[in-house]
């Protein structure tokens, strides 16, 4: 079939924006034969030490001011200055047009590999999970960034440094309790938002005073007092504040709701580390590879390619000191990758376990997964009996009642379904986060707010806590008090702030 | 499609402002840690920054996560031993368990604490913040003068080397049009007549015969008119404005006689120090003459002044009339912003106090910006200390100090240099 003269691409090592362009269009041209769907890519080339900026700030190509991005950024110069680790070959952000960041330190080989891998892989995966679909909208981020620099840096002239440092300190301590995990945001673009912000601020503050407003004596007093405000408990911590912290001043609402926003945008990142990164080490490998096939790339750049390849996907087992859990790179891409072995080649076995997807079109098999999963259901749905072996993965029980750690199960027959339901439980956010909820606020009493922490398998509250309710008491304004309860229903005191006794 | 860009010549220092918050905020654990580093270096060793760490507990930032203990189950990869049901040791450390299981930990990789560099700028920013150079604005523009040349406009008479070529034959060209224009208008009449005549067919010889008579009367009327004229010559203009001078010297003086052990001379080595970064700070160059005395003086380099020993009594008023040679020899002072800092355990030869005091007020105090002396001792003040106050009283730029211990340096530093105060504390 090589009859055809096929003159491969130059294989660098040094690259050049030509070179880039070629490649690029090779790439583009192999992922549309795989139908990956994605935005418009900007693929933008930075030095080392802009990578650490752009690692300082979140990935995020632009980014409100807070000391914690520079602890952040000398931290990052620190280690790299020492060689206590390298950079990532690349960053891509969530938005569109989709950018990517390609270090100038990189071979052309690994540019080809960077664009294949995060302008196609990760690209693809932004705009077609339901996750990202969901929470995220790609095309205001930018815009919305814009807005919360500008914002945060008004306020900070206008109010002073320390005071809007005051209020993004306690958001960020709070920022993982800043998410609505259940209900579905609105997309609204930046004028929106402007208009929006206005308005809100505006009934905002209308509202809250209301909150403590006094009743005329009710009839049926007795019921009133009983009842809870909020009538149900709220997750969303910074939300349940922007909405009802009695003291806040509207710009300082405002900035609660940057904080909760930005948080919001990361939801889904968090949910799809092992699939987003294995989707895209999967297409990474199947372009290079399909190009390769073509005579479009020498040898030589693929020698390089999958040397950086394997190094990406390797799991080190348990016990070796550089061991630091599962790598979700290794276990995305062999997932994905026995994903297409299934459909492929499927065995009895797997006709047994994964009876859906047996036999069935890969490509279409691959996308579906992609598209409808987060890494927690994805576990559950795909992980095969044969990934397990291959990881031998096997479960421990960790029970500070016990004397010893119990095996609970290994790679074998009887448990393979509890590797599996163990594993994908360990991707599963609500089970890595604590469960805290705001339970009441004393209304008519000092107005104090009171937080419900419930524990799963009696694991208990880092001490931790007693630092972010100052933060929390801060925002809110009146006493906090953080309570557990415990499996039989009893409630413990775990804090308050200000702490009086 | 996808579009490319090149962001490498964009400026690198995104985080400068985040990195500045940081350091704003942690503002007075840096200053502390900066603070005891003073007295670690060189004299003028100021190329470099500071290695600063602070406790990483105070920059954690806090958020709910979940603590040890409780019943948790944990997947692991590449098992190799275990069957269902085995029972293992639990790993003292909890290695085994833990890892990859979400655990948020604190910030920080489990160092104690968190260690940074920071710049020789931001160093001594934070070393000599809220100090100000004493003296020295109002001083700036009256006498301590250079000049510096600069180009201001054309003039008619210089130096051929300055002969602006361009400009005087635009002159030339200007004049000559001036001088010359009305006769070429009628140069060129008479030629038309000419060739109008000529071209008749009746005889006009006369006429003919005049006008070119006129005709090279013009000619050579316009010839006349020179090419270039010393009127046209323009030459560059240079003019000289004064310019603050950036120089200055710094005197160190110190007893090195047998009362003085080395702690003491350690002590009067990390003020030197400071004074000596804090020059630094105002002027671009800063000599420093480094003077020790017992009861003769001597210039002498830094390793010396600092660690040689030397016994013998004391007579202070060698230094000063050494130092008063050496400025009048070299350091004029109309150029230069002369410091100096004596250092001494007030030990001095009872009859020489009065001299000091008398070359101090008289010489020395009338040619320098600032005079600090301190005095290192845990005793009683001698004569020498007494001949100084009086003299505070008089000259606002003078200053006395006493430290006691190494604690006192910085201190009293800030003291000497504080802004806007003094003026009054010196006095």
């Amino acid at each position: 079939m090589q009859l055809k003269k096929i003159v491969p691409l130059h294989d660098g090592p040094d690259w050049s924006f030509e070179l880039l362009e070629e490649y690029e269009k090779e790439i583009d041209r192999v992922a549309k034969i795989y139908k990956l769907d994605t935005y418009p890519n900007q693929i933008e080339i930075i030095t080392a030490e802009q990578m650490m900026d752009a690692y300082a700030s979140i990935g995020m190509p632009i980014n409100y001011t807070h000391w914690s991005y520079g602890k952040k950024f000398i931290q990052t110069e620190q280690h790299y200055r020492r060689g206590q680790m390298g950079l990532a070959y690349e960053i891509v952000i969530n938005s569109s047009p989709c950018i990517a960041y390609l270090m100038e330190e990189n071979t052309m080989t690994m540019q080809a590999l960077v664009m294949a891998h995060a302008c196609y892989g990760h690209n693809s995966f932004f705009k077609n999970n339901y996750l990202f679909k969901t929470w995220t909208d790609a095309t205001s981020i930018i815009d919305y960034l814009v807005f919360a620099k500008k914002y945060v840096a008004k306020c900070e002239r206008k109010y002073g440094v320390s005071e809007v440092e005051n209020v993004m300190d306690s958001c960020h301590a709070l920022m993982n309790f800043g998410v609505d995990r259940y209900k579905r945001p609105q997309k609204i673009s930046i004028q929106e938002e402007k208009e929006r912000q206005r308005e809100r601020e505006r009934y905002l503050q209308s509202q809250v005073n209301d909150l403590w407003r006094t009743l005329p004596t009710a009839p049926n007093k007795d019921i009133q007092d009983s009842r809870r405000f909020p009538p149900e408990p709220q997750e969303n911590l910074l939300y349940f504040i922007e909405k009802n912290a009695p003291l806040l001043e509207p710009w300082q609402r405002e900035l609660v709701r940057i904080v909760r926003k930005i948080s919001q945008y990361f939801y889904p990142q968090k949910q799809t580390q092992v699939m987003n990164e294995g989707w895209a080490c999967f297409w990474h490998y199947h372009i290079l590879n399909h190009l390769y096939d073509e005579g479009k790339v020498t040898e030589r750049f693929m020698m390089e390619f999958l040397h950086s390849h394997t190094n990406v996907v390797a799991q080190p087992e348990y016990n070796k000191p550089w061991y630091s859990g599962i790598n979700p790179y290794a276990l995305g891409f062999n997932m994905f990758m026995d994903i297409k072995r299934v459909c492929q080649h499927p065995t009895e076995e797997d006709k047994y376990y994964l009876p859906s997807i047996a036999g069935k079109d890969w490509l279409e098999t691959v996308h579906f997964a992609m598209e409808n999963f987060k890494d927690e259901s994805f576990i559950s749905q795909f992980l095969s009996p044969k990934v397990m072996r291959d990881f031998r993965l096997f479960a421990i029980d960790d029970d500070d009642e016990d004397n010893y750690l119990r095996v609970a199960a290994i790679h074998d027959e009887q448990g393979y379904r509890l590797i599996r339901e163990k594993l994908s439980a360990q991707y599963n956010l609500s089970n890595i986060e604590p469960n805290i909820q705001v339970y009441n606020v004393d209304v008519r009493g000092d107005r104090s707010l009171t937080l419900h922490y419930v524990p799963q398998n009696r694991v208990p509250l880092a001490a931790s806590h007693h630092e972010v309710l100052k933060h929390l008491h801060r925002l809110w304004g009146f006493d906090v008090k953080l309570v557990m309860v415990n499996e039989d229903g009893s409630e413990e005191l775990l804090g308050k702030c200000p702490d009086n006794d | 499609m996808a579009h490319f860009i090149d962001r490498r010549l964009n400026s690198k220092g995104k985080s400068t402002v985040n990195r500045q918050r940081f350091l704003r905020r942690y503002k007075q654990q840096i200053k502390k840690a900066v603070s005891d580093a003073v007295g670690k270096r060189s004299v003028t060793d100021i190329d470099s920054g500071e290695q600063v760490s602070i406790p990483t507990r105070d920059i954690s930032e806090p958020v709910f996560h979940t603590g040890r203990g409780g019943k948790r189950s944990v997947v692991h990869p590449g098992n190799d031993q275990f069957r269902k049901g085995d029972k293992i040791e639990r790993p003292p450390s909890g290695d085994g368990d833990g890892a990859g299981n979400g655990d948020a930990s604190d910030s920080g990789e489990g160092q104690d604490e968190f260690n940074f560099q920071i710049s020789k700028d931001e160093y001594l920013d934070l070393l000599f913040e809220d100090l100000a150079l004493p003296n020295l604005k109002k001083n700036q523009l009256d006498k301590l003068v250079e000049y510096k040349t600069y180009r201001s406009g054309y003039k008619m008479d210089g130096v051929p080397s300055n002969l602006d070529i361009v400009r005087s034959l635009k002159g030339s060209m200007a004049r000559r049009i001036a001088l010359t224009g009305d006769k070429r208008r009628q140069l060129r009449e008479l030629e038309e007549q000419l060739e109008a005549l000529k071209a008749d067919k009746h005889d006009n010889q006369l006429e003919i015969l005049r006008i070119e008579e006129a005709i090279a009367e013009l000619k050579a009327r316009i010839a006349k008119v020179p090419f270039i004229d010393t009127f046209d010559l323009r030459f560059r203009n240079f003019e000289k404005r004064p310019l603050p001078t950036s120089k200055a010297v710094m005197f160190c003086l110190m007893d090195v006689s047998g009362s003085m052990d080395q702690a003491t001379k350690d002590i009067a080595k990390r003020f030197y120090i400071l004074l000596y970064l804090f020059l630094t700070r105002s002027y671009k160059n800063v000599d420093v003459i480094y003077i020790r005395h017992h009861t003769q003086a001597k210039e002498v380099d830094e390793q010396e002044f600092f660690y040689s020993q030397e016994t013998g009594g004391t007579i202070v008023s060698s230094a000063l009339k050494l130092m008063r040679e050496i400025v009048l020899e070299r350091y004029p002072s109309n150029e230069w912003n002369i410091y100096a800092a004596q250092a001494s355990d007030g030990d001095n030869w009872a009859d020489d106090s009065p001299q000091c005091g008398h070359l101090l007020h008289k010489d020395l105090l009338p040619l320098v910006r600032y005079y600090a002396y301190i005095e290192i001792t845990q005793r009683q003040h001698q004569s020498l200390w007494r001949e100084y106050q009086r003299l505070t009283e008089i000259h606002p730029h003078f200053a006395i100090k006493h430290i006691r211990t190494v604690e006192d340096i910085y201190p009293v530093f800030r003291e000497l240099f504080a802004k806007q105060l003094t003026q009054q504390g010196a006095a």
